[in-house]
C-alpha cells in the first residue's frame, strides 16, 4: 500500500485503499442518478423531432438545432397567444422578488419574537404554524379565495404576495427560529441591560449575525415561489400568470405530437433561475444550514 | 417634476381602457391545434367588431380550467366569458347571481327559434332566464378508423364496432394497437358511453340515463354493454398515452387503428391533413346506432357590475350564436352548429353524418345534461379503474348502480 | 394589585407583540380559521358554492366507503413509509460519506442539491419520459442487446409507487444531505477523537453516539419529509396522474378532484378534514415532546 502510483500528493497512502474506491464510487454512482435527467433533458432539448422519433434518448444529438428553444422562449401557442414562456418571465420576476422580501422579513421577525420575546402562547402559535406546514395546499384553496374576496385583493400583485407571504411562514420561521435560539443569549441580555427594544436588537444585533440564515431562506423561498404553479394559476389572470403556468400550457397544449424537445427546453428555462440560484450560492446554503439552522 | 411625470404616465396608461373598443378575456380549455385555428376565428370576428378578445386559454383540460375558472369567479375577479360545457356545470354560479342575464339578447337574436335542439337553450335557462350562449354540438359517440391500417391488411374497413371488434385480432398480429385510449378518466366514460348507445341501444340508454330505472342499470342488458367494455379494454391495454390527442394521433399515424372519441377528433385529422372517407372512417353510433348526444360548449358571462364591460359581453354573446360566426367556428372546430338555419355544404363527410343525424331528429342529451357533475366525476374514476385493472364485468356493474343511486 | 400590573404587562412588549401580528393573524385567521371553516362545511352537502345545509355524517360515510380514497389512503401510506425511510437513509448515508473529507465535495454536494430547485412538475415529467417502455431506459437497454429486459414501473399497478419513488428520492434527498451534513459538522471532533481513543469502531460511533446527538436534525428532516409527503400532489400529477387504475391516487388529489372537478365541496372538504386530523394525530406527540421535554429541562 505504501508505494504509490503518483508521487505528488499530501496523503499518498490513501489514494487506492479499498475504502477509497468504495467510497468514490458509491458518490459516481449515485452522481448519475441524479446527473441522468438533466443529461436527458439537455440532450433532447438540442434533437429536432426526427432525431427524437428514431434515436433513443440517452444519445447525445446529431445535428445541434436551438430551434427548440427559440421555440419555447417566443413562438410556443397556447390558444391564440404565440410568445412561448418570454412574457411570463417578468411576471414571475415581479411576483417572485417581492414575495420572497416580504416573506423573509415576517418570517425572520416572527422567529426572533419566538425566540427573545416569548409571550403567552407563542409556542401555541408556532405549534399551528408548524401544523399548518403540513396542511395541503389544495385544501386551503377555498378559504383564501374567500379572505382574498373580502379583503378586495384578489387576482392581484399583492394578492398573490400576500398567499406566498402565509405559506412561506411555517418552514421560515420554523428555520429563524431555531437559527435564533442557537446564537449565545447572553449577547441580547447584554443589549437589554444596554437599554435596547425589541427593533435595535433585532437590526443591531440578530440581522448582522444571521446572514447564513437568510442565505438558506432566500435560496428556499427562490425556488419555491418561483416554482409555484397552483397559486400562480388560482390567484391571478393571464397578464400577471407567471412562467411556470406558461410551461405547463406548453406543456399540455398538445398540437398534433408532442413535441418533447421544445416541453425539454421550456421546462429548462423555467427552471433556470433557481437552478442559477443553487449553482451560485450552494455552498452558502449547507453553511447556512450548518450555521445552526438544525439545532432544534 | 416627479408627481408631474408619474400623472403623465397614469393618464397614457389610462387611455386605452377610456375608448370605445372594450378589451374582454375570454377564458376556455381549447389548446389542441384544431380547438385553437377555430377559437381563432371567434377572436377574429369579435375584433373585427371593434372590441378586443383577450386569450385566456388554460391548457389541461377542463379538468384543470374550471377551477380556475370557479375560483376566479367566486373570488371576485371575473373574467369577460368563459368555456363551459351543456349542462349543470355552472348551474349554482347562475344561482348564486354571478352570472349576466342574457335574456334580452337572446329575445332580440331570436334564439328560441334559431337554437337547435332546443335542448340547448333548456340547458341555459334558470327560472326562465337565459344565462348563456350556446356555441356548438359536440357528440361523444363515434368510432374513428384509419383506413390504411386495414387495406394493408388486405381486410375491408370495419363499418361497426362488431365488426372492428372481430377483426382486431388481425390488427393486432400485424403489430398495431386495435383500439388507442387515453388514460384519463373522461376518456374511459366516454367510450362506456358510446358502447352504450352502440351496444346497448337508445331505449336501454334513455331508460337509465333520461328516466333513471334501475333496474335497467342492473340489468342484462346492461351487463352485455359492461362485457363489451371489457373486451374493448383489452384491445387497448398496450395503449399508454394520456391525452386524448395523443391517443387520436396514434390513430393518425397508423400506429393504431381506431379511437373511440368524440367529433372533436375531426379537427385533429384535419390539421393533419387527412381526408375523411378516403384516409380515415368516421362511424357515428359506433355504426350500430346512428344516435349522437348533444353535448357541447356554451360560453358565460360573469357578473362584472361594469357597463361598458356588458355592453361588450352581450355583443359577444350575440356574435357567438350569429351564423357567420357559427358556420366558421363549427368547420374548424369539427364540431356541429347549435343553429340549423345556416349553410354548412362546405363540410367535410364525418360532419355531414353528424348533421344528418341532427336534422333527422336521432338525438339524446349528454351526459353532463342528465347528471351531475359529482356522478360525471365518480362514473369517470369507476371507468377509469375498470379499463386499466382486471376489474369484472359484474363488480363494475355492481359500482355503477350504486354511483346512480347515490345521486338520487 | 393585579388590576395595577397587567396594563404595564400588555403595553410592556408591545413591540414584539405588534411584530408577532401577522403571525398570529396568519395563524388564526388562516390555518385555524381555514381549518375550522373546512370541518363545518364538511357535515355540508355543499356542491359547487359553500351552502349550510346540513347532512351530518353522510359524506363521511361515502368517503370512508369510496373505493378511490381508501386506495389513495393506501398509496400514501405505503409511499409515506418508504419515502421517510430512503430519504433519510439515503441521505445520511451521502452524508456520511460526503464527510470523509473527499475532493471535489462542492461538485459532488451541487449535483445532488441540484434537483432540489426543479419543480416536481418538471420532476414528474422527466422521469415518465425516462421511464417510458418505447423510448427510456427499458428501450435503451434492449437496443444494446437485452432483448428481453423489462423496466416499466409506471404501467403496473404493484410497481407504480416505486416509480414515483425514484423521482421523489431523485428530488429530495440532496437537500436532506445538506441537512444531514449540516448536523455531522456540527459535531464536537473531541467527540471522535475520545471515541478513537477507546477503540470504538466508526460505525459503532456513528450509531450510537453521533446519530442520538444528532436528533435535533432528524426532527427537522422529518417534519420537512413528512410534510412534503402529505402534500404530494403535483409530482403524481404530473408523472402518472393516479394510473394505471387508481394505483398511484392521492389523497390530495381525492381532494382536489371531489372540490373542483366533481363540484361536490361537502365530499372534499369531508376528505381534507380527515387528512388534517391525520396531520394532528402525527403532530400532537412531536408538539409534546418538543415543549413539553423542554419546560422541564
Amino acid at each position: 500500500m505504501a508505494d504509490t502510483v503518483t508521487p505528488r500528493g499530501k496523503r499518498p497512502q490513501s489514494r487506492f485503499t479499498t475504502n477509497n474506491i468504495v467510497l468514490y464510487g458509491i458518490l459516481g454512482v449515485m452522481s448519475i442518478y441524479y446527473l441522468l435527467p438533466l443529461y436527458v433533458m439537455v440532450m433532447t432539448s438540442l434533437k429536432d423531432m426526427v432525431e427524437i422519433r428514431v434515436g433513443n434518448i440517452f444519445a447525445p444529438p446529431v445535428e445541434v438545432t436551438f430551434q427548440p428553444w427559440i421555440k419555447a422562449w417566443s413562438q410556443a401557442c397556447t390558444g391564440l397567444n404565440c410568445d412561448g414562456l418570454s412574457r411570463g418571465f417578468w411576471n414571475s420576476v415581479m411576483i417572485t422578488v417581492p414575495s420572497v422580501i416580504i416573506s423573509i422579513i415576517v418570517a425572520s421577525v416572527n422567529g426572533y419574537a419566538l425566540v427573545n420575546w416569548k409571550f403567552k402562547g407563542s409556542e401555541v402559535f408556532f405549534t399551528i404554524l408548524i401544523f399548518g406546514s403540513f396542511i395541503p395546499y389544495q385544501i386551503m384553496l377555498y378559504p383564501i379565495v374567500i379572505i382574498l374576496r373580502e379583503l378586495g385583493i384578489y387576482g392581484t400583485l399583492s394578492g398573490l404576495i400576500l398567499v406566498h407571504t402565509i405559506f412561506g411562514m411555517p418552514i421560515l420561521t420554523l428555520l429563524f427560529r431555531n437559527y435564533f435560539s442557537s446564537l449565545p443569549e447572553e449577547l441580547f441580555k447584554a443589549a437589554r441591560v444596554d437599554g435596547a427594544g425589541f427593533w435595535g436588537i433585532y437590526f443591531q444585533i440578530m440581522l448582522p449575525m444571521s446572514m447564513p440564515i437568510f442565505v438558506v431562506a432566500l435560496i428556499l423561498q427562490i425556488t419555491g415561489i418561483w416554482n409555484d404553479f397552483l397559486f400562480g394559476v388560482v390567484f391571478t389572470k393571464p397578464e400577471i400568470y407567471p412562467m411556470t403556468v406558461q410551461l405547463n400550457n406548453i406543456v399540455n397544449s398538445v398540437q398534433g405530437v408532442k413535441e418533447y424537445n421544445v416541453n425539454m427546453a421550456a421546462t429548462m428555462l423555467t427552471g433556470l433561475v433557481p437552478l442559477i440560484v443553487y449553482f451560485v450560492s450552494g455552498k452558502l446554503f449547507v453553511r447556512g444550514i450548518a450555521a445552526g439552522a438544525v439545532k432544534g | 417634476m416627479k408627481t408631474f411625470k408619474l400623472a403623465a404616465l397614469l393618464a397614457t396608461v389610462a387611455v386605452p381602457t377610456a375608448s370605445f373598443a372594450t378589451d374582454l378575456e375570454v377564458t376556455h380549455w381549447w389548446t389542441s391545434g384544431g380547438e385553437a385555428a377555430a377559437v381563432a376565428e371567434l377572436a377574429k370576428a369579435f375584433d373585427a367588431s371593434g372590441d378586443k378578445w383577450i386569450d385566456g386559454a388554460i391548457a389541461g383540460g377542463g379538468d384543470t380550467a374550471r377551477p380556475v375558472m370557479i375560483s376566479r369567479i367566486t373570488g371576485g375577479d371575473p373574467m369577460g366569458a368563459t368555456q363551459f360545457n351543456h349542462g349543470q356545470q355552472a348551474l349554482e354560479l347562475v344561482q348564486a347571481g354571478l352570472m349576466l342575464d342574457l335574456t334580452d339578447v337572446a329575445e332580440a337574436n331570436k334564439w328560441k327559434e334559431v337554437i337547435n335542439p332546443p335542448s340547448l337553450l333548456d340547458s341555459c335557462t334558470v327560472d326562465g332566464k337565459i344565462y348563456c350562449a350556446p356555441l356548438n354540438i359536440h357528440s361523444p359517440e363515434w368510432l374513428w378508423l384509419n383506413n390504411k391500417v386495414y387495406t394493408d391488411l388486405g381486410l375491408p374497413v370495419p363499418a361497426n364496432w362488431n365488426e372492428f371488434v372481430a377483426s382486431a385480432a388481425q390488427v393486432e398480429a400485424a403489430g398495431k394497437i386495435p383500439l388507442a385510449l387515453g388514460r384519463q378518466p373522461w376518456q374511459s366514460n366516454l367510450a362506456f358511453g358510446a358502447l352504450t348507445i352502440g351496444v346497448g341501444g337508445l331505449d336501454l340508454w334513455k331508460s337509465i340515463n333520461v328516466d333513471k330505472n334501475m333496474d335497467a342499470a342492473g340489468g342484462a342488458d346492461m351487463l352485455k354493454v359492461f362485457q363489451a367494455a371489457a373486451d374493448a379494454r383489452k384491445l387497448a391495454a398496450k395503449s399508454t398515452v394520456q391525452d386524448w390527442n395523443q391517443a387520436t394521433n396514434m390513430v393518425i399515424t397508423g400506429e393504431a387503428a381506431g379511437q373511440i372519441m368524440g367529433d372533436w377528433a375531426q379537427g385533429e385529422f384535419q390539421v393533419a391533413g387527412k381526408v375523411a372517407g378516403t384516409d380515415y372512417t368516421c362511424l357515428p353510433g359506433m355504426g350500430l346506432n346512428a344516435y349522437i348526444s348533444t353535448g357541447g360548449d356554451a360560453f358565460y358571462f360573469p357578473v362584472t357590475g361594469d357597463a361598458e364591460k356588458e355592453a361588450a359581453q352581450k355583443r359577444l354573446a350575440a356574435l357567438l350564436v350569429s351564423p357567420a360566426v357559427q358556420v366558421a367556428f363549427n368547420l374548424k372546430k369539427g364540431s356541429l352548429p347549435i343553429r340549423g338555419d345556416i349553410d354548412m355544404s362546405t363540410a367535410n363527410d364525418c360532419m355531414k353524418k353528424g348533421l344528418e343525424i341532427l336534422a333527422s331528429g336521432n338525438i339524446v342529451p349528454a351526459g353532463d345534461q342528465v347528471w351531475s357533475p359529482d356522478v360525471q366525476t365518480q362514473l369517470g374514476d369507476l371507468q377509469g379503474q375498470f379499463w386499466s385493472g382486471d376489474m369484472s364485468a359484474e363488480d363494475a356493474q355492481a359500482a355503477y348502480v350504486e354511483i346512480l343511486k347515490s345521486s338520487m | 394589585m393585579s388590576g395595577q400590573t397587567r396594563p404595564v404587562r400588555v403595553l410592556r412588549n408591545l413591540n414584539a407583540k405588534i411584530a408577532a401580528v401577522p403571525m398570529i393573524l396568519t395563524t388564526l385567521v388562516v390555518f385555524v380559521g381555514g381549518t375550522i371553516w373546512t370541518v363545518i362545511y364538511s357535515f355540508t352537502n355543499s356542491k359547487l358554492l359553500p351552502k349550510l345545509q346540513w347532512v351530518g355524517t353522510a359524506q363521511y360515510e361515502r368517503l370512508w366507503n369510496n373505493d378511490l380514497w381508501n386506495a389513495a389512503i393506501h398509496n400514501l401510506l405505503f409511499f409515506g413509509v418508504m419515502s421517510m425511510v430512503f430519504t433519510i437513509g439515503i441521505g445520511f448515508l451521502l452524508a456520511v460519506l460526503m464527510d470523509q473529507k473527499i475532493r471535489f465535495e462542492d461538485t459532488f454536494r451541487t449535483i445532488m442539491l441540484y434537483p432540489f430547485a426543479l419543480s416536481f412538475i418538471v420532476t414528474g415529467l422527466v422521469w415518465q419520459w425516462i421511464l417510458d417502455p418505447g423510448m427510456g431506459l427499458q428501450e435503451v437497454v434492449r437496443r444494446m442487446g437485452w432483448e428481453s429486459f423489462s423496466f416499466d414501473p409506471l404501467h403496473d399497478p404493484d410497481t407504480v409507487l416505486y416509480g414515483l419513488l425514484i423521482a421523489g428520492l431523485w428530488q429530495g434527498t440532496g437537500f436532506t444531505m445538506c441537512l444531514m451534513l449540516a448536523g455531522l459538522r456540527g459535531i464536537d471532533e473531541d467527540i471522535w477523537k475520545a471515541a478513537r481513543v477507546d477503540g470504538i469502531p466508526r460505525w459503532k460511533t456513528y450509531i450510537f453516539v453521533v446519530i442520538p446527538m444528532m436528533r435535533p436534525v432528524f426532527i427537522t428532516t422529518l417534519v420537512l419529509v413528512a410534510a412534503g409527503i402529505i402534500k404530494l400532489y403535483d409530482l403524481v400529477v404530473a408523472q402518472t396522474n393516479g394510473n394505471p387504475g387508481n394505483a398511484s391516487q392521492m389523497p390530495a388529489m381525492y381532494v382536489y378532484r371531489y372540490m373542483f372537478t366533481a363540484q361536490n365541496l361537502g365530499q372534499g372538504f369531508a376528505a381534507s378534514t380527515m387528512m388534517l386530523l391525520s396531520v394532528l394525530i402525527v403532530l400532537i406527540p412531536w408538539a409534546y415532546l418538543e415543549f413539553g421535554g423542554k419546560k422541564r429541562g
